[in-house]
């Protein structure tokens, strides 16, 4: 019988697993620590809404308040786990504090990779936190011209935000085209067209340099030498697990923290959210997932096979973007080999569906504001492509 | 118990048709929710709380 459960990480992940802890019955204590100062909130809201100002920060909380009484949980905000002791089953704080165990789930998320130089300079920004967002809104209001480093899902929604606001905005990106990491080529040449016909300053297939100024961020080089102005800077070149407090603990981490099907990591150890890498018989892969629903999804399953369940967690990921009056959404996994076929609808009118093939057989599909239609292609992922032209007839 | 939906929040990821199909749909133009049984049967209950855990925009509510 479990009597002590600490869930570390108080964003998306950690609250599900707390809320599946008790509403399956887990009696004993909880604990949730969270390294930031706020109750569980909501992140995609900030790239999108909070960044607009057409939402309060405040809107994104998940929960009210009086929720984590209701749950009976201890929450323990602005403190970092700083270690982890395997065998003694204990979690050190940086506060000094040790927190002892005999469940752990760990929900702590990833760090948005910085840039090597340059990150001083006022105006440069990263963007993964409620008061990182606000940050960069106050600078959106006073600024004219943004460069937007990694076309991700990020730089993109951020990119869009930006020329909605009327500032000139220059997107950068080593790739091809937007967007590739996530997407492939399938879907990234009509991201880019989307940014250039809304009057973003594209420049992929290019790396840059350095950031310039003195105080104040200047403008951005590139690797062709080119520099292009700015007076604000979004960093988005994507992010790194945050398992550095697991160092030293035995834990096998490594590009996330490695758990078998069961999201178990280690004895009464459990993951969930961006940063568990963990085994989806679904895909027969290991994969890690930094979207929305996998962290709800996620952390149900880790709390749930902590209490015994013995379920293997293979879901089918889901994401979304919205960019300008563009609604992109995608189940499955879109790896480089994928090919990308078009399912449904037309590139050139901007309303589609394409399915992403490997070895023959259907991985992933996307559409772009296509919705019903995309919800019933879902069903396509894991079946033969011979079966393709059949179900879309 | 009854559902309540925010059609400005929504977001039109269709979780919640995945996991109620009997009691959730989607506009055809845009994907917004659509509320088919907005009092749904017990029956239901479990399914329409997953909705409401999945639903990524937090969209869904229940007074019970």
């Amino acid at each position: 019988m479990l009597e002590q459960v600490v869930v570390v990480g108080a964003s998306a992940a950690g609250l599900s697993a707390v809320e599946t802890l008790r509403q399956e019955g887990f009696a004993g204590r909880l604990m949730l620590i969270g390294e930031e100062p706020r109750l569980p909130y909501d992140r995609p809201p900030l790239s999108k809404q909070v960044l607009a100002g057409s939402w309060s920060p405040t809107r994104t909380s998940l929960r009210p308040d009086e929720h984590y009484g209701d749950l009976d949980v201890d929450v323990r905000l602005g403190v970092r786990a700083a270690g982890l002791d395997v065998a003694s089953q204990i979690v050190m704080l940086d506060d000094g504090e040790t927190v002892g165990y005999d469940g752990l789930i760990v929900a702590t998320g990833v760090e948005p990779r910085r840039l090597a130089q340059g990150h001083d300079l006022s105006g440069v920004h990263v963007l993964r936190t409620v008061a990182e967002a606000q940050m960069l809104r106050a600078d959106l209001e006073s600024g004219t011209r943004l460069v937007v480093v990694g076309a991700g899902f990020l730089g993109c929604e951020v990119a869009a935000v930006g020329r909605a606001r009327g500032l000139e905005v220059t997107l950068i990106d080593p790739l091809a085209a937007p967007m590739m990491r996530s997407l492939g080529a399938g879907v990234g040449s009509v991201v880019a067209q989307l940014h250039q016909d809304h009057g973003v300053d594209l420049r992929m297939g290019i790396g840059i340099t350095r950031l310039l100024g003195r105080e104040r961020v200047t403008g951005v080089e590139l690797s062709d030498g080119v520099i292009v102005a700015a007076d604000v800077v979004l960093v988005a070149v994507g992010s790194t697990p945050a398992t550095g407090w697991l160092v030293g603990s035995g834990l096998p981490a490594e590009d996330g923290l490695l758990c078998d099907a069961m999201c178990r990591a280690g004895p009464g150890i459990y993951a969930a959210g961006d940063v568990a890498r963990w085994h989806n018989p679904r895909f027969g892969i290991d994969m890690r997932v930094e979207h929305r629903t996998n962290a709800t999804e996620q952390g149900m399953a880790a709390a749930r096979n902590l209490l015994d369940a013995r379920v293997p967690f293979a879901p089918i990921p889901f994401f979304w973007s919205d960019q300008y009056d563009a609604k992109i959404q995608a189940y499955g996994i879109f790896p480089p080999d994928a090919a990308p076929v078009l399912t449904r609808g037309d590139l050139d009118r901007r309303g589609f569906t394409m399915s992403y093939v490997r070895q023959g057989k259907i991985v992933g599909v996307v559409g772009w504001n296509m919705f019903r239609e995309l919800r019933s292609d879902r069903v396509l992922i894991g079946t033969s492509v011979v079966d393709l032209a059949t179900a879309t007839s | 118990m009854r559902i309540r939906v925010d059609i400005e929040a929504c977001i039109g990821a269709g979780q919640c048709v995945l996991a109620a199909e009997s009691v959730f749909d989607q506009r055809d133009d845009d994907g917004i929710v659509v509320v088919l049984q907005a009092e749904p049967p017990d029956e239901e209950s479990g399914a329409v709380r997953q909705a409401v855990a999945l639903c990524p925009a937090q969209a869904i509510s229940i007074d019970e």
